[in-house]
């Protein structure tokens, strides 16, 4: 069943965002409504932050559960695989996470887009040249 | 007992039987009559004005949750807010069961300080990110979960009177 667009992209409750922790109960102060603010706080938020989320599959979680766009939870559990840190993780994060955007943003998603990507599928092409 | 501005004035045998109530409030009326020397009606009638006037707040029991086998961590958690939102952030952590104290202290800011419990640190990450980060006027949340208790007492007023003695005689 084709999951809109609008539904991946919209902006949620205050209950209902993501919110950037760098360890257990340690909040930033970042957060996140909606797909488009996500991309704008993997740029500023501390690594740290972003290895936490990652290692935890609080990503994928929120991005497939909230947001509805197994697609793009299935590309951050494969990054994930990767054990990918630091820098290098930002970087591809924010790639993932924008192509995924544009993507999303020229029309809804189809049937076969709502599960997650094939394994087969290159890694290079989600991979940003650090 | 007199009412002295919105304190309760106490006199020395109303300290003295706070003080025995605080080393074990299970003793009788009888019992804390016998060591101060005084009738158990006088305690009946002392302990009495003091639960009415709320000087005693309640009697509870302490459990070493551990050695009945329920798992459970305790944790420090320092909310920085906007400082118009203080007031009700703390107000909104009263309510929740696992806060077990809340308090605004001020230090280089004003910030709200709180002690949590949880069955283990992935209920506690899940209750802090669903119930607390998202309030109004949450800033940052610094939290620091205990690993070894030292000392764990109630502010004792016989202490406190022991302490000030102890500096009048230096």
């Amino acid at each position: 069943m084709a999951v809109p667009s609008s539904r991946v992209l919209r902006s949620v409750l205050r209950e209902e965002a993501f919110y950037f922790f760098t360890s257990i109960g340690n909040y930033t102060g970042q957060s996140a409504s909606s797909l488009d603010e996500f991309l704008q706080k993997i740029k500023d938020v501390d690594i740290k932050s972003l290895e936490f989320h990652l290692f935890r599959e609080d990503f994928e979680k929120w991005i497939a559960q909230t947001l509805g766009d197994d697609r793009l939870a299935g590309e951050i559990k494969i990054l994930r695989g990767q054990k990918v840190v630091g820098n290098a993780l930002r970087d591809r994060l924010y790639f993932v996470v924008s192509r995924r955007l544009k993507e999303l943003k020229g029309g809804s998603l189809s049937a076969s887009a709502s599960s997650p990507v094939s394994k087969e599928r290159p890694q290079s092409s989600v991979l940003r040249p650090s | 007992m007199k009412l002295k501005g919105q304190g309760a004035a106490l006199d020395d045998l109303d300290r003295q039987i706070l003080r025995l109530l605080q080393e074990n409030a299970k003793q009788t009326y009888t019992e804390i009559g016998n060591r101060l020397n005084v009738a158990h009606s006088t305690v009946y009638d002392r302990i009495q004005k003091m639960e009415d006037l709320s000087v005693i707040k309640k009697y509870e029991a302490v459990v070493d949750w551990e050695k009945i086998g329920v798992p459970q961590i305790m944790a420090h958690m320092t909310i920085t807010t906007d400082p118009k939102e203080t007031e009700n952030v703390a107000k909104k952590l009263e309510k929740f069961g696992q806060v077990l104290e809340v308090s605004t202290s001020f230090s280089e800011e004003l910030v709200i300080t709180a002690k949590v419990v949880a069955q283990d640190q992935g209920e506690l990450h899940s209750f802090i990110a669903r119930s607390i980060a998202p309030l109004p006027g949450v800033l940052r949340i610094r939290t620091a979960i205990v690993t070894k208790k030292y000392k764990e007492e109630r502010f004792s007023l016989f202490q406190r009177e022991n302490a000030s003695r102890k500096r009048n005689n230096l």
